[in-house]
């Protein structure tokens, strides 16, 4: 008898730090639809959880576009009672947030947290929320487009205005163009098919073209890019992804560094026990340079040497 | 299915169930095919979120929401009635014209009602009920009150006038009714209940976007024929109540395919649409099967 209590409790001395250390953690995701960044973003997150060696074990929930299912997805979240929620974008998040106050959220992706009402301020987010906003900072756009092109006078911008976050862009954009006195076109887009006919109409009015994150000119990307090409319009983009593409230049957020910093957020609330509402909302702390001079070249510009130079990537 | 995902499938069923019986209005009594709603959806949560925010009753608010929805509505049966545009076009002017107005009034393409009294939360704490049943409960109350307005509507002169313009549009005139006036009629009730829907999806879902009315119309056709499929068409009240139930379905089904898990064969989240149509077919062909096996 004796030695069958010792024998369990050796088994339980064994076993008991195994199980405080194979803490699995539950973490639930909702993302409003497919988009490379936004997958980026995901994909960053959980795969940094893992290199911090917490267990995880994720429930990603994707709305593909529909508002009434990013509803119904904050209602199943409610039920699979996560240890966290990752909330992807500004309605993903509105949706968790609304429903969800007893567990820590952290949102990522979204542009101006403050106006969407997430948090009650940046720096103390209050409630149960905290996490990452992607706002580009558009001074440093406005100036590499400058150093690109220093007689810039007109500058055209292309986006949809039915994007909140692209909204919240072009006006810090146009605070920054009256600063540095260059007049800003504005095209806007409402869905991708559109986004040819609204590059269309920049041509001849701006000496070049700037694209914000914006999901709709961005999933029509090579419309914009033959219209720039045809004028000889430098074309510079808000995101990284793009260049790729053809733009000729961004200054930008790295999605997946951005997720990657969400998840050593989500780390310090799962492992040390902080409360989501004392942490700060933070930014991404670096930005990677991407240029493209062979689109350079198709449109009409010699990228100087100091934006060469300084560059994390060129594609010929 | 967990039950916070049960009664949020619940919740978003009676939330839209309001459009879906606007969708049954222009779509069954009047036969006119009409997708204003995916633009008098957003209409009615911008113009509620707009009130709220300016320190409007959230109640309230959804009264202006209802008139704003009638105006949509009847702008698509002017266009319609009075300029002769084709019933589709028509509806489809109106609804891309209402992007850009959606855009006016809020003035941004996200208006948040986080931190703000809605009718939601108003109604929690006056039930003492948790939220994942207060929701459903309420949006339970509105849309089943609306349902009953609309069937005793449609039992008066005005509504069977309506029924008549749907089913037999020479008849009617021949007996006196102006159907110009009629379908006018019907397709502001229609948007006005849309309208109300979207003003309780934004409370809901903790603000008004834009885009918020993509597919509208697709759910709500979805539903209409989901219910009468499944439920039956016996009467204009049974029609009625098909249409909410129809609502409801459809959102379990979302529900259902959310929660699919099957073992290591994981569905991805990517399948989700895909998922949900299936479930509906099936819901669909239920019935046929069932009546096939037992005959």
């Amino acid at each position: 008898m004796r030695r069958l209590l010792f024998v369990t409790l050796a088994v339980l001395l064994w076993v008991a730090p195994c199980l405080a250390q194979d803490k699995v953690f539950h973490v639930s995701v909702t993302q409003i639809v497919e988009h490379p960044s936004l997958d980026a973003m995901r994909l960053g997150f959980l795969d940094r959880l893992k290199a911090l060696g917490l267990k995880v074990e994720p429930s990603v929930h994707i709305a593909q576009g529909n508002m009434a299912a990013n509803v119904q997805i904050a209602s199943q979240i409610q039920g699979e009672n996560p240890d966290l929620i990752l909330a992807i974008t500004t309605p993903s998040a509105q949706a968790v947030v609304q429903k969800i106050k007893d567990k820590p959220v952290v949102f990522t992706g979204v542009t101006d947290p403050l106006a969407a009402g997430l948090v009650k301020s940046l720096a103390a987010p209050g409630g149960n929320v905290t996490g990452m906003t992607d706002k580009s900072p558009m001074d440093r756009h406005l100036a590499l487009i400058r150093e690109c092109l220093p007689g810039l006078k007109r500058l055209g911008v292309l986006y949809n205005a039915g994007e909140p976050n692209s909204v919240v862009l072009v006006n810090l954009l146009k605070d920054e163009c009256a600063k540095a006195g260059v007049a800003l076109e504005e095209a806007t887009a409402a869905n991708s098919a559109a986004v040819y006919q609204a590059a269309k109409s920049l041509a001849g009015r701006v000496d070049a073209v700037y694209v914000p994150v914006d999901n709709t000119v961005v999933s029509a990307l090579e419309a914009a890019i033959k219209v720039c090409e045809q004028n000889r319009l430098p074309f510079f983009s808000g995101d990284t992804d793009s260049v790729a593409r053809g733009t000729v230049a961004a200054l930008a957020v790295d999605y997946r560094k951005m997720g990657e910093q969400t998840a050593d957020m989500a780390a310090r609330i799962l492992k040390d026990g902080r409360k989501p509402g004392e942490m700060p909302v933070e930014s991404i702390r670096d930005l990677a340079l991407h240029v493209n001079t062979g689109a350079a070249a198709r449109m009409g510009l010699t990228l100087p040497e100091s934006v060469l130079k300084r560059a994390d990537k060129v594609i010929p | 299915m967990t039950s916070y995902a049960f009664f949020g499938a619940l919740e978003q069923g009676f939330a839209f169930g309001l459009m879906v019986l606007g969708v049954y209005l222009t779509f069954r009594v009047l036969d006119f095919p009409d997708l204003t709603v995916d633009g008098s959806l957003p209409l009615g949560a911008a113009v509620s979120a707009v009130a709220i925010d300016a320190g409007m009753h959230p109640a309230l608010s959804l009264v202006l929401a209802c008139g704003a929805g009638f105006l949509a509505g009847a702008v698509t049966g002017f266009l319609n009635t009075r300029l002769r545009i084709l019933h589709l076009l028509a509806s489809i002017l109106t609804m891309i014209a209402l992007y850009s107005v959606n855009l006016r009034i809020m003035g941004r393409p996200n208006l948040t009602l986080l931190g703000k009294p809605t009718l939601v939360d108003l109604f929690t704490t006056a039930s003492g009920l948790p939220q994942y049943l207060s929701t459903p409960l309420l949006f339970g109350l509105v849309t089943a009150f609306a349902a009953v307005v609309l069937i005793w509507f449609l039992r008066t002169e005005l509504g069977l006038a309506l029924l008549a313009t749907g089913d037999n549009p020479r008849m009617i005139r021949a007996l006196g009714v102006n159907t110009g006036g009629t379908i006018i009629l019907g397709l502001g009730l229609s948007n006005a209940l849309t309208a109300m829907s979207g003003a309780l999806v934004a409370q809901n879902q903790g603000g008004a976007d834009v885009n918020m009315g993509v597919g509208t119309i697709v759910a709500g056709l979805a539903s209409v024929i989901l219910g009468e499929t499944v439920f039956g068409r016996r009467s204009v009240a049974w029609a009625v109540l098909a249409a909410i139930l129809g609502s409801l379905l459809y959102r379990l089904a979302i529900a259902l395919a959310l929660g699919l898990k099957l073992g290591s064969f994981s569905i991805t989240p990517s399948d989700l649409n895909l998922i949900t149509a299936l479930l509906v077919v099936l819901a669909l062909t239920a019935p046929r099967m069932k009546a096939k096996v037992f005959s």
